[in-house]
């Protein structure tokens, strides 16, 4: 019965390597609960497709177990842990592999109970594929609008529906057809982009490797068949660079190489880049690679890149298309699935990590959790786990974002909690911005009472997460835009002062407004000093005249440098982390 | 080695010298750099340092090529320029090691004290060379770490001071002496205790001696049922110990690096590696390896049904006489409790063909893993690797 020997032996040994070499890979996941034979599916596909060892085989053979009811339990291939032996269930993530003569493959195997959505959610967040099982003697339950659900929440371009137990309904078409006809609308309710259905059974074999003699009546492919001519590149993936720097590789002066691997796009040598947050404009050298220099590199390659220019870039920062930019952002809603046993709370002091970025974060409300089962959306104060909801999420520092279902790598993050260190939750944004036109009362009820004191200046410094400050430019209004731009890219609240013209006295009043008002001020104007701004402490003020001493050069020459001033100067102004964690009311 | 189309026009074919028998193989000697940092800048040809012998495919379908794009560089296809746009993927092993050198640099980046586990095996020569490309042309920015047990063979040790000096990486080589000097051997401990002693407890040991708090380890999930579940950042309590329940979730590619002071976390740049991948990347990027791989007549006893190597007359139990077996090992660990199996493979090509038709994992000669059912999860429970 169980003969394994992959059927390569026939080919020569070159052909074969090269062969091998040029096979892609399929990630696919498996969503069913304990009773939908998913174990069972799973062991039956590598078992014949030959990717089982004999002497795993034979320690199935021995095993005291068989839940199976068949001769041979093929659910024991995959069941790993002593925990879960002891259940009969499996409870956690785990990961196979196995290759045909075409693709190679890597199975994340996921429970698909209610309480184990986060794993669910886990395997799914890499996966190409979702396999989700359907029982036909069942037909569509709540867990598979469940698994249908996290599949499409987590961006799975494809969706294979196995429809299973066929041997139990007499191998009936018409079963088939009605199970088909019901999950096809599931998953356009669901926007899923492509869906394919086949009538299976795991025990008897059916449909999963070889066609089954059982349903002459279904034309479509085997499960193997598709798992291994299915197209599974993103159509509509982002073109735009997305380069998160992960590294930077300084072996000595003369060389400063930033490495990472890249979320999206292709680079060449030649072409030009925006780096976040500063907004500085650079171009790419050369892409540095151990056996010669790359031409070009794409998505989703570890490259490591030299830039023409030097400028400021460290880890957590990101180079991107100057055509096409992400969106700069501390402010913006998601969908959260929670993963912790302690309850998401409003307003609690969180760590979100986002591409290579770590920042301080907190979520203020939760716009409503989805009933997984029912897709309804409720009201909700917290959010347990397993939970999905929509919430806004706000940082201390700007993100470089892109929506999830524009670009998985950008658009994705991970919440930890700062005192446990456990992973809290995992969310994909939807909106990038959040437009604050809600009055403050709206946004927080709680805090009617605070509001109606005078607003302290702490308090503006904490919302806007830095201290106010002037920057005094002389007469470069063109300086200044640039700066405007590079400042509230980096985070700042930050206005620009065309003050042409004006008379000092009169504009100093002005800025000392804006400066209470806890803004950043950029000010172009010729003659005034620092000394007329009486009310404004000395070192809240940077003039670019007391640095250079040149206050009429307006050339290119030394505007990087000024611009790399002001942003060095405007960094002091920052608050700590901690004393912006506990801030109130939304960041604009 | 060449990746058609993403490589400059100066970049050329170097010989696979993994076609050669590996008696001939220079690991350690100069001429095998031109597999390495030194070739690909500028060297325009194979004549610097590899002898080309009748029959050694240079150009031909055994040469180790292209895994980067879809079209490999082949003498049919390499004239053509690359077609971009649509057909712009990764084949399975350019998606491996894209993403094993993003979770190398990152833990490198996340973690004030990283480490490298190095067990000399082949997939801590996959390992170690993602690292040098990780970081190139800087050096691999944390240690090795070997854990000796006085037991590896002779070849493994050689191996290992030969190639970490070559590459110019910092090694440090950790041995609980303390149960060596009282005599620790598998043959009275048994396996699971003398793992214990000399593999586990030296390793927890080494790690807190360095203050490590990050240890990169080579294994697999692919190796053994308890592995498939392990998560690429693994989390250790203070005591070093693994609680499969309580593991972090991994979603995406983000990992979570916070821990406190006394914690740790193991990390595993090729958890989605197969056997087979490992093999076809020692292959296609003509990685030096222990010789003990490569079939050829060594001096073994047959013992309980596997093949043990003899060093000398002392290792010989009552009634057993040295013969000479045609053999190599599959997979490296201790010269008691690793057996040798019969092979007539002296080539990385004709190893993998041997392994495509393997029934057996590569484990399976591996005493430790079958000393009980699930012996290997109650190890890793313990904190070994």
């Amino acid at each position: 019965m169980l003969t394994i020997a992959p059927a390569v032996r026939s080919e020569s040994l070159a052909a074969f390597l090269k062969a091998d070499l040029r096979k892609d890979l399929l990630r696919f996941t498996t969503a069913g609960s304990v009773d939908d034979g998913k174990s069972t599916l799973i062991g039956r596909l590598l078992h014949d497709a030959k990717a089982v060892y004999e002497d795993q085989v034979v320690s199935v053979q021995k095993s005291k177990i068989n839940r199976s009811g068949g001769a041979f339990d093929f659910s024991l291939l995959t069941d790993g842990l002593r925990a879960e032996r002891e259940q009969g269930i499996t409870i956690d993530v785990a990961y196979r592999y196995f290759s045909t003569a075409r693709r190679k493959f890597i199975i994340a195997d996921t429970p698909g109970h209610e309480q184990y959505t986060r794993n669910m959610a886990t395997g799914a967040s890499t996966a190409d594929l979702a396999i989700i099982l359907v029982d036909a003697t069942k037909g569509l339950l709540t867990q598979t609008h469940r698994h249908a659900y996290i599949a499409s929440l987590l961006g799975i371009p494809w969706v294979l529906a196995a429809i299973n137990k066929m041997d139990l309904v007499d191998y009936r078409e018409d079963v088939f057809l009605r199970l088909q006809r019901d999950f096809l609308s599931l998953a356009s309710q669901l926007g899923v982009p492509s869906v394919q259905c086949i009538p299976i059974s795991a025990l008897a074999g059916d449909n999963v490797v070889s066609a089954s003699e059982n349903m002459p009546w279904y034309a479509g492919p085997t499960l193997l068949e598709h798992l291994e001519t299915v197209d599974f590149r993103q159509t509509h993936a982002l073109d735009a660079v997305r380069f998160p720097i992960q590294y930077v590789i300084r072996p000595d002066f003369r060389f400063r190489g930033f490495a990472g691997q890249l979320a999206s796009g292709s680079l060449r040598s030649g072409d030009a880049l925006v780096a976040l947050p500063s907004g500085q404009e650079t171009r790419v050298k050369a892409i540095v690679g151990f056996d010669g220099n790359w031409e070009q590199t794409f998505a989703p390659q570890s490259i490591t890149v030299q830039l023409e220019n030097e400028i400021d870039l460290s880890r957590g920062d990101m180079l991107v298309s100057p055509s096409n930019l992400p969106a700069v952002s501390r402010s913006f809603s998601a969908t959260v699935v929670w993963l912790h046993a302690d309850p998401l709370l409003c307003g609690k002091p969180l760590l979100l990590k986002q591409t290579t970025r770590l920042v301080k974060a907190r979520i203020p409300r939760i716009l409503h959790r989805v009933n997984v089962n029912t897709l309804e959306h409720e009201p909700a104060e917290r959010l347990e786990m397993n939970g999905i909801a929509e919430v806004e999420v706000e940082t201390n520092q700007p993100l470089f974002l892109d929506p999830y279902t524009t670009s998985r790598a950008t658009g994705s993050f991970i919440l930890l909690d700062p005192l446990s260190n456990a992973t809290v939750g995992a969310g994909m944004v939807r909106e990038t911005y959040i437009a604050d036109d809600a009055s403050p009362e709206e946004r927080d009820s709680a805090s009617v009472e605070a509001e109606l004191r005078e607003v302290a200046a702490q308090e503006r410094h904490r919302r806007h997460g830095h201290k106010p400050g002037v920057v005094l430019l002389g007469n470069r209004i063109g300086l200044a835009k640039s700066l405007e731009r590079a400042l509230f890219h980096a985070g700042f609240e930050v206005v620009v002062v065309n003050g042409s013209g004006v008379d000092s006295p009169v504009l100093a009043g002005f800025l000392t407004s804006l400066y209470a008002a806890g803004l950043l001020v950029v000010c172009a104007n010729l003659s005034l000093h620092p000394e007329a701004l009486t009310g404004i402490p000395r070192e809240t003020i940077f003039d670019q005249a007391s640095l250079t001493g040149t206050v009429n050069s307006d050339t290119e020459t030394n505007e990087t440098q000024v611009i790399r001033d002001a942003l060095n100067f405007a960094e002091k102004l920052r608050l700590a982390p901690e004393l912006q964690a506990g801030q109130k009311g939304s960041v604009k | 080695m060449t990746f058609s189309g993403l490589q400059p026009p100066q970049q050329t074919l170097p010989a696979s010298s993994n076609n050669g028998s590996p008696n001939e193989r220079p690991y350690n000697s100069g001429s095998q750099r031109i597999d390495g940092a030194e070739m690909g800048r500028s060297i325009p040809s194979l004549a610097l340092g590899t002898k080309l012998r009748p029959g050694h495919a240079v150009t031909g379908e055994l040469s180790s090529a292209g895994f980067h794009n879809n079209e490999t560089l082949s003498p049919e296809v390499s004239e053509a320029p690359p077609s971009w746009g649509l057909e712009r993927r990764l084949g399975h092993l350019a998606t491996l090691e894209a993403e094993s050198i993003f979770i190398l640099r990152e833990a490198a980046a996340e973690f004030s004290r990283p480490v490298m586990l190095y067990s000399i095996g082949k997939d801590s020569s996959v390992m170690l060379r993602l690292a040098q490309k990780a970081f190139y042309p800087g050096k691999i920015p944390f240690p090795l770490l070997h854990i000796d047990t006085s037991y590896k063979f002779p070849e493994m040790i050689e191996f290992r001071d030969s190639y970490t000096r070559e590459i110019g990486a910092e090694l440090i080589v950790h041995q609980n002496r303390e149960a060596l000097e009282q005599g620790a051997n598998p043959f009275v401990l048994g396996t699971q205790r003398c793992c214990g002693l000399l593999k586990t407890k030296a390793l927890l040991d080494a790690l807190a001696a360095g203050g490590f708090n990050a240890a990169f380890g080579g294994a697999r999930r692919d190796e053994e049922k308890s592995r498939a579940k392990e998560r690429i950042y693994s989390f250790r309590d203070s005591q070093g110990q693994w609680d499969p329940k309580n593991q972090r979730p991994e979603l995406w590619n983000l990992f979570n690096s916070r821990i406190e002071k006394s914690e740790s976390i193991r990390v595993f740049p090729l958890s989605n590696w197969t056997e087979l991948d490992v093999w076809l990347y020692i292959h296609a990027e003509n990685i030096p390896i222990v010789p003990l791989y490569y079939a050829r007549e060594r001096q073994a006893v047959v013992r309980n049904g596997s093949i043990v190597l003899i060093y000398s007359p002392d290792e010989l139990l009552p009634g057993e006489k040295v013969q000479w077996i045609k053999c190599r090992m599959r997979s490296l660990g201790c010269v008691p409790c690793t057996g040798a199996i019969r092979s007539e493979a002296d080539t990385v090509p004709k190893i993998i063909e041997e392994m495509i038709s393997f029934r057996r994992s590569e484990r399976e000669n591996r005493a430790i893993d079958h000393d009980e059912e699930g012996s290997m999860e109650l190890k890793k429970r313990e904190g070994y690797f």
